[in-house]
């Protein structure tokens, strides 16, 4: 299990006011704080205020300040391809794309900048006519994504479905699509690509979000998830994702494995 | 029609340690596929033999393991010299004196004759304590200081007395053997304690308890296996080489102690045909050191590693 930092990111206010000022310090806080929780990868996300002509400039700005403050990789969340590719050039190592639809023309801006950067890339397995209602169009989107990305020679490891999970108290009927989604992305190619899931998502303007959200975590690891881009920094979800993936029989037993988790 | 040969995608690979110093330093461990897979990936160092020594006279030694050692079995440092000649690797002492009940030997006793071992031999040396928790926590932390900077490998630290040894080894530049019951989550969890005192992981060796042939050798196999294969995949606290402390079980079996008999044949050649099965099959688990007792064996068991070193034709 991968999870993939959420927290720098311009939706929370404190990372908002700290892009505002160019100051750093919050920035490199939530990136060491995220290293520490158990992060694969620090997701960096400008935010919907940064005017789409600065995106380049603040994604550049935080990638390095996440990767001066952690060892770990960044996941370069944006609509503008162009944040996202000026946050590829100054990455250091195996970055992700965070993401393109199974719109055709996205799928030929990004694919092919996954390829020339060696960067690992979700795909979300929704277009422009929005979230499929079910799991089987998921799954045809995501053999859109399947197909496209092997023509670029993306490796499938490299590709990170994500079927989209969309609040339950909404959309709770897409609960269970999107579990059915995760298990059979996997039957798509050989090997199979990876999945991913916006974990946060699931409990938006819910009372008990943490709850719902390591449950729906747990859950969709059983269906095969591979990673997740959640709150770190809450220990109680670390917690629940490592004790999954031992009980899932990912990674040999001791009884220190919420420590091992949190520094693999 | 071509056949296709499966190739396995590892992720990670195992930790590579090196014991000794010198023109005679030995490097294990390293490699990115199972054992002699060499199609697969790499295995950068093959497995290696000690021969294994006590700093007493052993008992109940049948005469044709007692008598390729004539003469030194009295000395150590003589035995140990004798170990090189038959081209063991590297050298075990057993401080079996220190044992309580079999002379309870001092720390400082200990240290001197494994000093006397290590200024002897040019190859890497291997000190085991008696096996009796408490004493090995007094005495190899002493050994450890003899033999500073000579980059020994040291054991058994286990779950209950791993701290002296481990503070022992880090300050004289060890490696220890962390030793754990046929156990993989015990031997995993001692691993990630050990680290804790900050001994780099590339200076540990894991015994994880074998049997002799028929005494439960397929428990140690499938640990062992499962060691390696997680290290492949990525576990870090279980990618240090493996010990097989082989000669100390293979000669206790029935089958290695038992005289002639019409049935069983030549008691000689069945007991080191067991330890070299015993050692040869752990081998093919992962093992990486193999500590056996007949130079004989050694040989045997030499030979096995050399041919399956060879590439593959595929």
């Amino acid at each position: 299990m991968e999870l993939i930092g959420e927290r720098i990111n311009g939706m929370f206010k404190d990372v908002r006011e700290a892009i505002l000022n160019r100051d750093p310090e919050p920035i490199k806080r939530h990136a060491v704080l995220q290293s520490q929780g158990g992060a694969r990868y620090i997701d960096v996300n400008t935010g919907p205020t940064v005017s789409a002509e600065d995106q380049p400039g603040v994604m550049e700005w935080l990638v390095k300040l996440a990767q001066e403050a952690s060892p770990l990789p960044c996941c370069l969340d944006s609509t503008n391809p162009d944040a996202i590719e000026a946050g590829l050039k100054v990455h250091r190592g195996k970055a992700m794309i965070n993401s393109t639809t199974a719109d055709q023309w996205k799928m030929d801006v990004y694919l092919p900048m996954a390829a020339k950067y060696n960067a690992a890339i979700i795909g979300l397995a929704m277009n422009d006519k929005g979230v499929p209602k079910d799991a089987n169009d998921r799954l045809a989107l995501a053999m859109e994504i399947v197909a496209n990305a092997d023509a670029h020679g993306i490796p499938m490891p490299d590709l990170y479905i994500d079927p989209l999970v969309l609040p339950v108290n909404v959309a709770q009927e897409h609960v269970p699509e999107v579990l059915e989604t995760l298990r059979q992305v996997k039957l798509l190619a050989s090997p199979a690509p990876r999945t991913v899931v916006g974990l946060s998502n699931v409990s938006q303007r819910c009372p008990n979000r943490p709850l719902l959200n390591r449950t729906f975590l747990v859950m969709a690891q059983a269906c095969g998830l591979d990673a997740a881009i959640a709150d770190v920094e809450d220990g109680d979800l670390v917690d629940a994702a490592a004790t999954a993936h031992i009980l899932l029989n990912k990674e040999i037993y001791c009884d220190s494995y919420l420590k091992t988790f949190r520094q693999r | 029609m071509a056949v296709t040969i499966a190739k396995e995608r590892w992720s990670s690979k195992c930790l590579e340690v090196a014991l000794g110093s010198g023109p005679k330093q030995i490097k294990v461990g390293g490699e990115t596929t199972l054992p002699f897979l060499h199609f697969e990936g790499e295995t950068p160092n093959a497995p290696v033999v000690a021969l294994e020594i006590f700093d007493a006279q052993p008992q109940e030694w049948p005469d044709f393991l007692s008598s390729v050692y004539e003469g030194v079995l009295g000395d150590p440092a003589a035995w140990a010299k004798k170990c090189v000649e038959y081209g063991a690797d590297l050298v075990a002492l057993h401080l079996s004196r220190t044992h309580p009940d079999q002379g309870d030997a001092s720390p400082e006793d200990a240290a001197a004759v494994a000093a006397d071992v290590a200024a002897a031999i040019d190859v890497p040396l291997i000190v085991l304590g008696c096996g009796v928790d408490e004493k090995d926590a007094a005495v190899l932390p002493e050994v450890a200081n003899a033999l500073a900077g000579k980059n020994c490998l040291l054991g058994c630290a286990s779950q209950e007395n791993y701290k002296s040894i481990v503070a022992g080894c880090i300050a004289g530049g060890h490696a220890v053997i962390a030793s754990s019951p046929l156990d993989i989550n015990l031997a995993k969890q001692l691993n990630i304690l050990i680290t804790e005192m900050n001994l780099e992981t590339d200076r540990i060796i894991i015994d994880p308890s074998i049997g002799g042939l028929g005494y439960g050798l397929e428990y140690a196999y499938s640990i062992i296996e499962r060691m390696r294969t997680g290290a492949l995949m990525g576990d870090k606290m279980l990618a240090m080489p493996v010990v097989l402390l082989v000669g100390q079980e293979a000669w206790k079996t029935k089958e290695a102690k038992t005289p002639d008999t019409p049935d069983w044949g030549e008691q000689r050649k069945r007991a080191i045909l067991w330890e070299v099965a015993t050692a040869t099959s752990l081998i093919h688990a992962g093992g990486h050191i193999a500590v056996v007792r007949h130079p004989e064996s050694l040989k045997h068991i030499k030979e096995h590693i050399a041919k399956m070193m060879k590439p593959q034709a595929y």
